[in-house]
């Protein structure tokens, strides 16, 4: 280190008071994270037109820059020099208030996901219960758009994707549940380290039903097709968000894939092992082999494929009829955690599965 | 048991697998949009598109004024005025086709008896003001003239057809 940074640097940096010191760090730590995040929720609205253009067999964008890799950029500049129409009688405050209430939320989760073994921006005990905490917290700004903009419309789509998040946010509390019992920790480092030991070894095998639960109630949260009632638009238009334009549909826009790849990110991290690789086992691939080795790339690589199952699904299914959205939710999923938490109480007290030890 | 089995093939997502087998086929099989301005899908040489009035070889107009294709015209597209030309015979003073009118059904090109007035392929014009929507005579015949050799082609390669 001391050759890489000077030595007056060093001195400058040990002069500055502790608390400031903390302060810088974590800042340079929620800036190494956001802005990756920030760029992969660009590049993912371009996978998403591109994946979702093949599975129709058409192209997709292909017009800016090479393969259309500078679509994303395009749009955002467009979006930014397009005028913030704020209608005449909406609830100014909050209109502007609203997509900051979604977007917020959907980027502070990511200072309790632990990203390796050692980097995370906040190591909390009950990172688990701040997971929930914010994730419900993004419905807010849903439900503020919808009714500051005075529109019926907005209205509408605010009241529907309300009660659908509310739904499913008890199906995911319940798959959390199975997790904690898993894991033995409210800390989402620590639950990724219950998981060691190879890919039969991760949550997703003895907690299936949960997994499977966990990720379509993410969907369901992050208003993604088909379960996007929210911006029916065959029947409200765009839904909450009919009367945002420019920067503020942006961060609507950005909301939704954070949220998205936050939900990737949480169904590896509980049930997929996190960073761990699937090829721990392979003792053919030799001892050093960065293919055996736990790291980010697995994380990524996860959060990857969960992106693609998102757009996967949007490119297959249509829309849910709301009422059996609503079925889906009360009747069969929470059922469902429910008996599966009674099986793993049972699986537990035999000591089979994760708690074999 | 048919009961039990419709519950099974529901929990274990069954259908919805199959749709996402679909989804997933069609990603590795091969795109087959075609990029427009670059390539182009073939075209018959029976296609309607733009009109054209012809000449004969020696540059004489072939319209003789006999209104036919006026009278064809379903959306009453075309108007017609006719005199007598300096040299005694009879020609039009005025061939008007208004474009916003016209259906592009090709019956002025089937009535007409000395393949005056035909479609070409061409499609792809547009209008910037308000009024070039009416094709005069003037510039149909302009566009008889420029496009003559594709249009002798194409009424060569379909004239067995007929």
């Amino acid at each position: 280190m001391g050759s890489l940074i000077p030595q007056f640097a060093l001195d400058l940096w040990n002069g500055l008071p502790v608390e400031l010191q903390t302060v810088v760090t974590h800042v340079f730590k929620i800036v190494i994270v956001l802005l990756p995040l920030i760029l992969a929720v660009a590049f993912s609205t371009y996978f998403e037109r591109k994946i979702i253009g093949y599975m129709q067999r058409r192209i997709g964008p292909n017009r800016v820059g090479p393969l259309g890799l500078g679509q994303p950029f395009a749009d955002v500049i467009k979006l930014l020099i397009k005028e913030v129409v704020i209608p005449t009688r909406s609830n100014r405050f909050l209109f502007l208030i609203a997509p900051l209430l979604s977007l917020i939320p959907a980027f502070a989760t990511w200072a309790v996901i632990p990203l390796n073994d050692t980097f995370v921006i906040a190591d909390i005990n009950a990172g688990l219960l701040y997971v929930l905490a914010l994730t419900s917290l993004g419905v807010y700004g849903v439900i503020l758009a919808g009714w500051a903009t005075n529109s019926k419309y907005a209205f509408l789509g605010a009241m529907r994707s309300a009660a659908q998040i509310v739904a499913y946010e008890i199906a995911m509390g319940f798959a959390l549940v199975g997790v904690l019992m898993a894991g033995g920790s409210l800390n989402l480092g620590d639950i990724v380290r219950a998981q060691e030991g190879g890919i039969t070894s991760w949550f997703w095998l003895p907690l299936l039903p949960l997994f499977v639960v966990y990720f379509i109630s993410g969907v369901a949260e992050t208003n993604r097709a088909p379960f996007d009632v929210a911006e029916g638009e065959s029947e409200i238009v765009a839904g909450f968000h009919v009367e945002y334009s420019g920067v503020a549909f942006a961060l609507f826009f950005l909301a939704e894939y954070a949220n998205m790849l936050l939900i990737s990110a949480l169904t590896s991290i509980f049930f997929l092992g996190g960073w761990a690789s699937p090829f721990e086992g392979l003792t053919f691939l030799g001892d050093g082999s960065f293919l055996r080795e736990p790291s980010l790339m697995w994380l990524c690589l996860k959060i990857a494929f969960f992106m693609f199952v998102f757009f996967w699904l949007r490119a297959t299914f249509p829309r849910y009829r709301y009422d059996q959205i609503m079925r889906l939710g009360w009747k069969v999923f929470i059922p469902v955690t429910l008996v599966w938490i009674a099986v793993e109480a049972l699986m537990a007290w035999l000591q089979v599965g994760p708690w074999a030890a | 048991m048919n009961t039990l089995r419709a519950y099974i093939k529901t929990f274990v997502l069954w259908e919805l697998w199959q749709g996402l087998s679909i989804t997933l086929r069609n990603l590795f099989r091969p795109s087959i949009t075609v990029q427009y301005p670059e390539d182009k899908t073939p075209q018959s040489v029976r296609f309607r598109g733009l009109h054209a009035l012809r000449r004969y070889p020696n540059g004489e107009e072939r319209c003789i004024a006999c209104k036919l294709c006026e009278a064809v015209c379903p959306a009453l597209a075309i108007t017609i005025e006719s005199d007598v030309a300096a040299d005694g015979t009879r020609r039009t003073t005025r061939y008007d086709i208004d474009l916003f009118k016209c259906i592009y059904c090709g019956f002025c090109e089937e009535a007409c008896p000395v393949d005056a007035i035909v479609e070409t392929r061409i499609h792809e014009y547009y209008m910037e003001k308000p009024g070039e929507n009416i094709m005069t005579k003037d510039k149909l015949l302009a566009i008889g003239d420029k496009y003559d050799a594709m249009i002798s082609a194409d009424k060569a390669a379909d004239a067995r057809y007929r």
